[in-house]
């Protein structure tokens, strides 16, 4: 096989084995925490401080402040994001973005990672999840990061 | 399915007593509250005097059967209602049914700015009169519906509609600060927009921003909302024509 061709094999091979950006992979609680990567991916803080800035897409800042003073017009519906990494572990963190109301039943934060029993989602969304499972793993590197 | 029971209970428990209900008004900034105050630099004015005009038009106008538009004041603290008929009607949907059933006219058709203007011009008769609509009778149906409505959280964001406006009125979200959503202003001026809207087109929005599915104006889903949140805001003022971001 020419390098070229094991490359283009072994790209094909990774793109299987990480899952389609619109499905949830299988996650297991434990207490209030997801102990274990979602799909045993490796999170990149760099790209998951790009999702939480993102206007279009996760939105975060719509209700939460960062420790950035280049963000203007933060939201104050959830706490500040400001040491979440010293308060919560990378586990606990996961849980929260991918379902929170597995904690808490009335959580008002959005489950991020979650396609069952949603009400009247617009046709657009529909069976896909807000964050792809890599997305989730690059937030919570990210989030993990923010010590004070 | 116990689950979603429960989170449904703990929301109810949640939605906050008329009581704690404050006016939209309290909830602006001052420029804007100023602004709203002022007919001489409300936009929104500008279809209030459309609206005031078409009430004379023609032939077999409004006026011819109701007298001048001042009759008009304290109706929309009673909208929406059911018609005798049993449809449930807000102000716009009554407006049409005159302008089909007594005026053999065309309807206008929902945004339209001759239906804006004059639910402008007819509300801004109520303004600063306190929301009364009827809940009993057959409103009582209509007004479940809209309550189960509002509490169901929904879209890919899973929020229901109390999850900002009564558990987190006062706050930021964004830029906006979040008010009790009770629908007193409209139809508004929203900057946004750079127009006045209904209601709806603003209930839409916030659809939207749960990326849940928007219904259509003028909806059976959206009126019997519109019915609950008005009786959510009984007793407090009239504000339409609104002025907002
Ligand atoms: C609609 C509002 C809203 C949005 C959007 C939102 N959150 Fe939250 N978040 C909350 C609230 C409120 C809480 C507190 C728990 C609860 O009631 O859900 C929270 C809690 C959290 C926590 C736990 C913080 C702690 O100290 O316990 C983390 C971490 C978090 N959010 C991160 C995020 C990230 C990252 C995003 C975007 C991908 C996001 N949130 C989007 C409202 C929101
Ligand atoms: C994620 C937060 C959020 C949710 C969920 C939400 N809204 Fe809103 N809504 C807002 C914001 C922000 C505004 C603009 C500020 C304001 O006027 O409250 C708004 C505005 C409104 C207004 C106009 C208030 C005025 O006087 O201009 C109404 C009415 C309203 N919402 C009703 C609803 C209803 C009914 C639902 C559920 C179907 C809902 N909202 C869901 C955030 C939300």
């Amino acid at each position: 096989m020419s390098a070229a061709a094991a490359r283009a094999a072994l790209a094909s091979l990774i793109a299987a084995a990480s899952p389609a950006a619109g499905q949830v992979v299988p996650f297991a609680v434990a207490g209030d925490a997801i102990a274990s990567p979602l799909a045993g991916l490796s999170g990149d803080a760099a790209r998951g401080e790009a999702v939480v800035k993102n206007r279009e897409t996760a939105n975060c800042l719509i209700c939460h402040s960062i420790p950035d003073p280049r963000e203007a017009f933060m939201g104050e519906i959830g706490p500040p994001l400001a040491g979440v990494g010293a308060r919560l572990t990378p586990a606990q963190i996961r849980l929260r973005l991918v379902d929170p109301t597995r904690m808490n039943p009335a959580a008002i934060m959005p489950a991020y990672h979650r396609v069952d029993g949603l009400v009247n989602v617009d046709p657009r969304y529909r069976g896909r999840p807000v964050l792809s499972a890599q997305e989730i793993e690059d937030v919570v590197a990210w989030l993990a990061t923010l010590r004070e | 399915m116990i689950h979603r029971a429960v989170a449904a209970l703990i929301l109810a428990a949640g939605v906050a007593a008329a009581s704690e209900l404050r006016p939209s008004r309290d909830f602006l900034s001052p420029e804007l509250r100023a602004l709203q105050d002022d007919p001489s630099r409300h936009p929104g004015w500008l279809w209030v005097e459309d609206g005031e005009a078409l009430w004379q038009r023609g032939e077999r106008s409004c006026q011819s059967c109701h007298g001048g538009i001042g009759s008009m004041a304290g109706v929309a603290t009673r909208y929406p209602a059911v018609a005798p008929d049993g449809a449930l009607l807000n102000l716009e949907g009554r407006i049409e049914r005159c302008r089909t059933q007594q005026q053999n006219e065309a309807p206008f058709g929902t945004e339209s700015d001759a239906l804006l203007s004059l639910t402008a011009a007819i509300a801004q008769s109520s303004r600063g009169l306190p929301m009364r609509v009827a809940t009993d009778g057959p409103a009582a149906s209509f007004i479940e519906q809209g309550r189960r409505f509002y509490e169901t959280r929904q879209g890919q964001l899973n929020l229901a509609c109390g999850q900002c406006h009564d558990e987190n009125a006062g706050r930021r979200l964004r830029g906006d600060v979040i008010s009790n959503g009770l629908g007193t202003g409209y139809p508004a001026y929203r900057l946004e927009w750079n127009t006045l809207g209904s209601l709806h087109r603003r209930l839409r929005a916030c659809s939207l921003g749960v990326r849940a599915t928007q219904f259509p104006l003028g909806s059976p889903e959206y009126l019997a909302l519109e019915l609950f949140l008005a009786s959510r805001a009984a007793g407090l003022p009239v504000e339409a024509p609104g002025l907002r971001r």
